[in-house]
């Protein structure tokens, strides 16, 4: 009789392994789909096969996605798309005019007249037009060149593609990038990725999450003793705060980038998800150019933006654009040339991104429609918005700064020490500790603040505001239920 | 300190203080820049910018994607001045640089446009126009999707049915080969999933930096990916006299010259190849993998042309399927990342950037490694994803759209072996140009022969064959790219160009060289 042995291959035998791989992807992680959004995925295999849990489903409140939350997706929009992909559909009387004008125009701008072909690499010219006209009309007339416009896969493409171009040099020169604890990691990642220096400063949780300049100068003093900071990032609405920064802040914050040599990089991917009295969306190119050319002139700024939030929720298009102030030309031939080798964004993203910016105007037969729908979306979630803060903010341990804006809640939990204790044996932060046994008790997935960053000793979570009402608020509930039954059982 | 030792102390003292006070300006002096100066548009001051030519990524300001490049942007500025109303010898610019089969004309494939166009609307799920297959695709593909919506982020390698069908799909192309979908990675084209496999592979310094093996010629994003991070690239010379075939001979000396200064980790191949067209043979293959296995060679098979193959006596052969029929000691040994997408083939879907990557053999912590990286982008466009779909599970023959379907793809990818043939036939007819059979693929890579008075009078600001495709496009409005651009033997000199434009164009467009060559060569004997 013969045997046949498979040797189990010695992990020196591998070409590509833990040890022989890129070094700085190892340092990446990224919290809104790490290890607790597998366990879910597991959970709901499991739910699947017929295993019984004290739940039926997994609420996914993870991630700032509204479509897979029961967010419509704007008709006029997808019927503009409808009409892009299937061009046989401009006979189609079902389609209004104003949708047939806008898909016309796009595919007129296509190579072949096909959403099909490759677009330039910076993006069809005149949705870059479209995009410098929307940026003009929401800034009350401030200039906005198109070839200073370069769409994206999704906001975060340039974002990295900035931050790309940023980092160079090493030890004390290495480039620093300062940014906001807490921050969305997709900025941690990518600067553990491209082996830049992640220059921390802390945004105020007593005072809402706003910005302190002082902090900003703190941080920035002590990153001057290890590496060279030449960035400054900043998320406004705040991701995963929700905190909409004030118009004076903003312009110190412009007046600081200014005086310390820093490059600005806006994240406002959020400026129509503004839901409290008294706040209000400040763009920085705004702020910038009104505060006069001492500073207009001089500081350079990225602005992000996309189609992936606001009342869209078109995330799965990666649609997204950027809008460069002040950049040096020779640095800007190098951003093109740079983009040119990933050939371009996606063509339906890039299309869905002129809708965006070129919506139904009054007069138009989609108008109405349109603005019923953006208007119901944005007050449902300014009505979810609050009701998460205040059921959030009547239990005990949890406190929960207002939602200015944005898509989620990021609320303070205090936990007991004991769990804190069990949760540091265990090796694992104590906020993923707690969600860990949110999510195997409730089934609701949250991601622990330790993956946005926090003040040490403080813990976390980041929960969407996205579900449906009616479910958000089944969901609230079943949170306090659980913290008060943890706290009990932890102390 | 005592007086009596002061003298040298307070030297000492002195020196430390100074170089204190340096070092507290020296940082002020790296982050300004010295030639970080520049006027504003207005003229009113000197600025010092934080981003500068010297303070930017080195690497980045390595990369050239040749595709893309200096001649495009004369091309485009040329375009402008025509519409203008500038007077030229020509009226249209013809853009024979990119594998861009749409924009010369080619039209979609109808079924999978109206697949997207449901997935797009749903409401045209109602819509008697569309046809039951088209419309049942479009149910499954919402049904996979968060909320029944294309808006909604997938899972980061890809929505799951999707990449379920693909291993369905590879599997009968491979003869039965099992294909897991867990080692599918739905991608932004095939370009992502290519940048993000050498970035995993990068890594070490100095003697055990990694090193790329990489053909000559080869498609740019290669070199432009190698130069941004920073590895080293390998080159490994085709053989233009033999059809551009691939020498197991050429890859050794290759490796044996890199060992000498990095650690070669990886061997990429393109098949059928960019840009020079060649469907390597089945014995080719198996001997690539055999070179990979004992040289323990990470390898990546760019296959994204594998539905163009025109030449009789040619076929395509997919590693993965070659791998596995070469039995244990290589298919559980060999690490194997093959590339797909829907840019080319019969779809010429580019603006959609879908794509996948299939991983065998993958280190399952580094495949733990590989998916988290991925996630950091969130997903693939998911419309590109949708259309993956469509093309790995095309109407079947006994479905509504069959009939439709398999006459618009015949009628493709026949044309463009049609198209193969002429220019080959018609470039070889010009004497200078020596132009391989187009095996497959979408472009022909000709060998030009430019006199020495032409290569010196370049070489005083160009390589020989930019000065060449310079010319052609000012004198002729055909855009080409220098085979510089994709690399060739010293002294020698290429262009690549598609053969994409219309059968009527392209026979202008190939007269038109001809003419041009002839009188380049007069001009410059």
């Amino acid at each position: 009789m013969c045997r046949v042995y498979y040797t189990p291959l010695p992990r020196g035998g591998k070409v590509l392994t833990v040890d022989t791989m890129n070094a700085n992807v190892k340092k990446v992680d990224y919290a809104v789909r790490g290890p607790i959004v597998q366990r879910a995925v597991q959970i709901e295999k499991e739910l699947k096969e017929g295993v019984k849990k004290p739940f039926e489903e997994v609420i996914k409140a993870n991630i700032g996605d509204a479509h897979a939350m029961g967010q419509r997706p704007i008709t006029f929009f997808r019927q503009v798309m409808a009409l892009c992909t299937y061009p046989q559909l401009l006979d189609d009387n079902k389609f209004p005019e104003d949708a047939k004008n806008r898909a016309r125009r796009i595919l007129q701008s296509c190579g072949g007249n096909s959403i099909g072909a490759y677009t330039t690499s910076q993006g069809i010219e005149c949705v870059r037009h479209d995009v410098a006209n929307y940026i003009q009309r929401r800034d009350g007339g401030i200039p906005s060149d198109p070839d200073n416009i370069y769409l994206t896969t999704g906001a975060s493409d340039g974002i990295v593609t900035i931050l790309k171009l940023l980092t160079a040099g090493e030890g004390r020169t290495r480039t620093g990038v300062m940014i906001s604890i807490p921050q969305y990691p997709l900025y941690s990642a990518s600067i553990a990725e491209l082996g830049a220096v992640q220059v921390n400063y802390y945004l105020n949780e007593e005072k809402c999450w706003s910005l302190d300049i002082s902090e900003l100068q703190r941080s920035l003093q002590a990153a001057r003793e290890h590496c060279n900071p030449r960035v400054l990032c900043i998320i406004n609405p705040g991701n995963p705060t929700g905190q909409v920064q004030s118009r004076q802040c903003i312009e110190d914050v412009i007046q600081f980038a200014a005086k310390e040599n820093l490059f600005l990089m806006a994240d406002e991917v959020y400026q129509d998800n503004v839901y409290a009295e008294g706040c209000e969306f400040h763009s920085f190119k705004k702020v910038l150019f009104e505060m006069g050319p001492e500073y207009s002139s001089k500081v350079e700024l990225v602005s992000f933006h996309s189609t992936s939030k606001c009342y869209m929720g078109e995330c799965g298009f990666r649609g997204g654009y950027m809008e460069v102030i002040n950049m040096d030309p020779e640095v800007k031939a190098q951003l093109t040339k740079l983009v040119s080798v990933r050939l371009c964004p996606p063509a339906p993203g890039q299309a869905l991104m002129d809708l965006v910016v070129n919506s139904p105007k009054p007069g138009e037969p989609s108008y109405q429609t349109f603005m019923m729908e953006r208007t119901a979306i944005l007050s449902a979630l300014a009505e979810k918005a609050k009701l998460t803060e205040e059921i959030l903010n009547t239990v005990p341990g949890i406190r929960c700064n207002p939602v200015q804006g944005a898509m989620y809640s990021f609320p303070c939990i205090t936990l007991p020490e004991r769990a804190i204790n069990e949760a540091k044996a265990k090796g694992q932060a104590p906020d993923m500790f707690y969600c860990m046994k949110l999510l195997e008790e409730t089934g609701i997935c949250l991601v622990p603040g330790s993956g946005f960053g926090q003040r040490e000793g403080t813990y976390h979570f980041r929960m969407t505001i996205l579900p449906p009402t009616d479910k958000l608020k089944i969901l609230l509930n079943k949170l306090k239920e659980f913290h008060q039954k943890f706290t009990q059982q932890y102390s | 300190f005592k007086l009596f030792s002061g003298g040298l102390n307070y030297t000492i003292l002195y020196i430390l203080h100074v170089c204190s006070v340096i070092s507290r300006f020296t940082p002020e002096i790296l982050r300004k820049g010295i030639h970080g100066d520049t006027m504003t548009e207005n003229g009113c001051e000197y600025r010092e910018r934080v981003l500068t030519m010297d303070t930017m990524n080195p690497n980045v300001k390595r990369v050239e994607y040749a595709v893309r490049g200096p001649i495009v942007q004369r091309a485009v500025q040329i375009e402008r001045e025509l519409k203008m109303g500038i007077k030229k010898p020509f009226t249209e610019v013809i853009r024979a640089n990119i594998g861009d089969c749409h924009a010369m004309g080619q039209k979609p494939i109808t079924f999978f446009r109206q697949v997207l166009a449901l997935c797009s609307y749903p409401d045209l799920l109602e819509d008697g126009k569309f046809p039951e297959d088209a419309k049942s695709r479009a149910r499954r593909i919402l049904q996979a999707c968060g909320g029944g919506s294309l808006g909604a982020y997938s899972t980061s390698q890809g929505i799951e049915m999707i990449r379920q069908d693909i291993a369905r799909y590879i599997e009968r192309r491979d003869g039965g080969i099992t294909c897991d979908p867990d080692n599918i990675y739905l991608s932004t084209g095939a370009s992502d999933a290519i940048v993000t496999m050498l970035k995993l592979l990068v890594s070490g310094e100095g003697m055990s930096r990694t090193g790329v093996m990489i053909s000559i010629p080869q498609y740019p994003l290669y070199s432009a990916t190698l130069a941004e991070l920073g590895a080293v690239q390998i080159s490994y010379y085709l053989d233009e006299d033999n059809c551009w075939s691939l020498d197991i001979s050429e890859l050794r000396r290759a490796l044996q010259e890199a060992k000498k200064h990095c650690s070669p980790r990886a061997l990429c191949i393109i098949n059928p190849g960019n840009p020079t067209g060649q469907v390597q043979s089945r014995q080719c293959i198996e001997g690539v993998i055999r070179f990979a296995a004992a040289e323990k060679l990470f390898l990546m098979a760019d296959e994204v042309y594998q539905d163009n193959v025109y030449a009789d006596g040619c076929k395509f052969h997919s590693f993965k399927k070659v791998l596995f029929e070469m039995g244990l000691e290589y298919s559980e040994k060999v690490e194997l990342a093959s590339f797909h997408s829907t840019s080319k083939c019969y779809m010429g879907e580019c603006g959609f950037r879908g794509g996948y990557m299939e991983v065998v053999n993958l280190d399952p912590e580094v495949k733990v490694q590989l998916t988290k990286l991925v996630s950091v982008r969130l997903c693939p466009p998911v419309p590109g994803q949708a259309l993956l779909d469509v093309v790995v599970n095309p109407p079947q023959p006994d479905e509504p759209s069959y009939d439709t379907f398999i006459k618009e793809r015949t009628d493709t990818l026949a044309t463009l072996a049609e198209k193969a043939n002429m220019t080959q036939e018609i470039l070889n007819q010009v004497p200078g140009i020596k132009c391989n059979p187009v095996q497959g693929a979408m472009y022909t890579f000709p060998r030009i022969h430019l006199p020495p008075k032409a290569i010196l009078e370049a070489k005083k600001e160009q390589t020989p064959d930019m000065f060449y495709c310079m010319k052609l496009l000012e004198e002729t409005g055909i855009c080409l790219v220098p085979g510089s651009g994709f690399g060739q033997r010293d002294g020698t000199y290429h262009f690549r160009m598609t053969i994409l434009p219309p059968k009527e164009k392209l026979k202008i467009v190939l007269a038109k060289i001809k003419e041009f060559h002839q009188h380049f060569m007069a001009q410059y004997s």
